[in-house]
């Protein structure tokens, strides 16, 4: 591989005077358009990571390149679906969206082409027959929608979602997983997702980071995806090479890093 | 509750009927959960005071009783709850003049309180730096009662109006600095990292995100400053004369009229009671959808 589009370089992040660090030399580079998983158990540092590359988190040591750059702040172009949607409770579905849209590409775009911009990306959500609800008028699967619409109105060059299914059900949480392979396929954006889900890693990835426990936490193996896309659930569930995966990822989280059994 | 009502008049329509003819609820039936509720709501307290004008009656009415009877209240100062707008000149005018004079001194006292407590509140939640520095002064000062302020603003003003104004200044502002900070102070981490993933500039951070989100605390702070604002400023027109609730209050004690002074008290706490009510409706008006997430 030439230079990667994005490299996480040997970052250790450290909070306070703990003696360890809670993520100790993690190094990945990740192609241009890849969609990326990072798994792990719950205090690992998954979520650490993302928030290093989203520029929230200053790395204690290390550091992230996205095309060569170094960045030490957020922005834009790594665009962070949140896990609990954080959306802005006052503003509705659309000007949720638009405030981004009128900070990112405020200079480039006229406001026709604004507003036109914020429809397109809540009509890739299929949100567009809700554009004046507020938050608190929509389910949980709609606010994770808006979310999306968001992040990606941004253009983001590395979209980043931090757990974004976690709080949904079971069959929402298929629905809007199939959006976001569609819309990775459609934008061919790169995607960098912290999951603690086999199933879904397995299903949207092309790589799949597996950490190590915490603290002291670190990348432990990568493992490759290699199935055809588009990819669809229902034909996967008795793919050999997905169940392969999917087995090679819970082997690794229950059998090597198991967690130490709470009594 | 609706339907249920509606399908027993329409039963007992069928019962008492001999074509048993579905017809549409008149505005009457459709009407009678609500006041049926409404009368709910309206029955227990109007029992309670009906009561306690009763004993207070009883009460008062010994030869003893150094307070006079709703009855002789009544007797002797219908003309004050009948006709609050007379005006005779002077200082002889109907409940409603003293009161709107009142009103006037809390508005614009209340009004300056607002903007100066919020103004300093989003500074103080918005800078350790301000917060260390003012925090002390503010815990110290909001400690001391409002009339032990006025005979210092009557030194400095040398005028009963504007001192006035200034004790319900002084009474009002703390309590919305001291929302209003912390409402600042408690802006969630989510909204932060919104605004720094959009790179949001720091006016539009503050106007877009932190007042938005402090909105329902500043609201807060404003409903407990004007009911505070109302009770110092009968306080201080006692002190300071001139048209207004409080003197009337203390004119009337001056004037041994206790049937007034009673009166008075009545239309005060009934005042206070819609000044609360109108800011709560307007905390809900304003902060739709914020509070709730």
């Amino acid at each position: 591989m030439e230079r990667a589009f994005l490299e996480i370089s040997q970052v250790v992040v450290r909070f306070g005077k703990a003696a360890a660090p809670v993520l100790n030399g993690v190094d990945l580079k990740v192609a241009r358009g890849e969609y990326i998983s990072v798994i792990g158990h719950s205090g690992c540092g998954k979520s650490t990571l993302l928030n290093v590359v989203a520029g929230l988190l200053p790395a204690s040591l290390g550091g992230v390149l996205l095309e060569g750059t170094e960045v030490d702040e957020p922005g834009p172009d790594r665009a962070v679906v949140f896990q609990n949607h954080s959306l802005l409770p006052w503003l509705t579905v659309y000007e949720n969206v638009r405030l981004a849209v009128d900070r990112t590409s405020g200079r480039a775009m006229s406001r026709a082409e604004r507003d036109e911009w914020t429809r397109e990306n809540l009509a890739l959500v299929r949100m567009t027959d809700h554009l004046q609800k507020r938050p608190n008028e929509i389910s949980g699967g709609m606010k994770q929608r808006v979310g999306i619409a968001r992040a990606i109105a941004m253009r983001p060059k590395v979209l980043l979602l931090d757990e974004p299914f976690g709080a949904l059900d079971a069959l929402t949480r298929a629905h809007l997983q199939d959006q976001v392979m569609d819309i990775h396929t459609r934008l061919g954006t790169t995607v960098m997702m912290i999951t603690h889900d086999v199933d879904e890693a397995v299903l949207l990835s092309d790589r799949i980071v597996m950490m190590t426990n915490g603290p002291n936490a670190t990348i432990g193996e990568v493992l490759e995806v290699d199935l055809p896309r588009p990819r669809d659930r229902l034909s996967l569930a008795s793919d050999p090479r997905f169940l392969s995966a999917r087995e090679a990822v819970l082997r690794f989280l229950h059998e090597r890093h198991a967690l130490p059994k709470v009594a | 509750m609706n339907a249920m009502t509606d399908t027993t008049i329409s039963a007992s329509i069928a019962a008492s009927t001999p074509t048993p003819l579905r017809r549409a609820p008149t505005l009457a039936d459709r009407m009678r959960p609500h006041v049926q509720h409404a009368l709910a709501v309206a029955i227990p307290p109007l029992v309670l005071l009906a009561l306690l004008v009763g004993a207070w009656e009883w009460a008062a009415s010994g030869p003893n009783a150094s307070l006079p009877p709703p009855s002789k209240v009544w007797e002797d100062a219908n003309e004050l709850i009948l006709n609050p707008f007379y005006d005779r000149g002077g200082l002889d005018k109907g409940l409603g003049l003293h009161l709107f004079a009142s009103l006037q001194r809390v508005a614009v006292g209340f009004a300056l309180s607002a903007v100066a407590g919020i103004a300093l509140g989003l500074l103080v939640g918005s800078s350790t730096l301000a917060m260390r520095a003012l925090d002390p002064l503010f815990q110290v000062l909001r400690t001391v009662p409002p009339l032990a302020w006025l005979p210092l603003a009557l030194a400095a003003f040398r005028e009963a109006q504007p001192s006035a104004i200034f004790v319900i200044f002084i009474t009002a502002v703390w309590p919305i600095i001291i929302n209003t900070a912390v409402g600042v102070r408690n802006v969630p981490q989510d909204y932060r990292n919104v605004a720094r993933v959009i790179r949001l500039s720091h006016p539009d951070w503050f106007l877009r995100i932190v007042v938005p989100a402090a909105a329902p605390y500043i609201f807060t702070g404003l409903r407990i400053g004007v009911g505070l604002s109302w009770l110092a400023i009968i306080a201080a027109e006692m002190l300071t004369g001139g048209v207004g609730i409080g003197f009337f209050v203390w004119d009337a004690w001056n004037s041994s009229n206790l049937s007034d002074i009673i009166v008075a008290l009545v239309y005060i706490g009934l005042v206070g009671f819609v000044l609360d009510r109108m800011m709560a409706l307007l905390a809900r008006v304003v902060t739709r959808g914020t509070s709730v997430q």
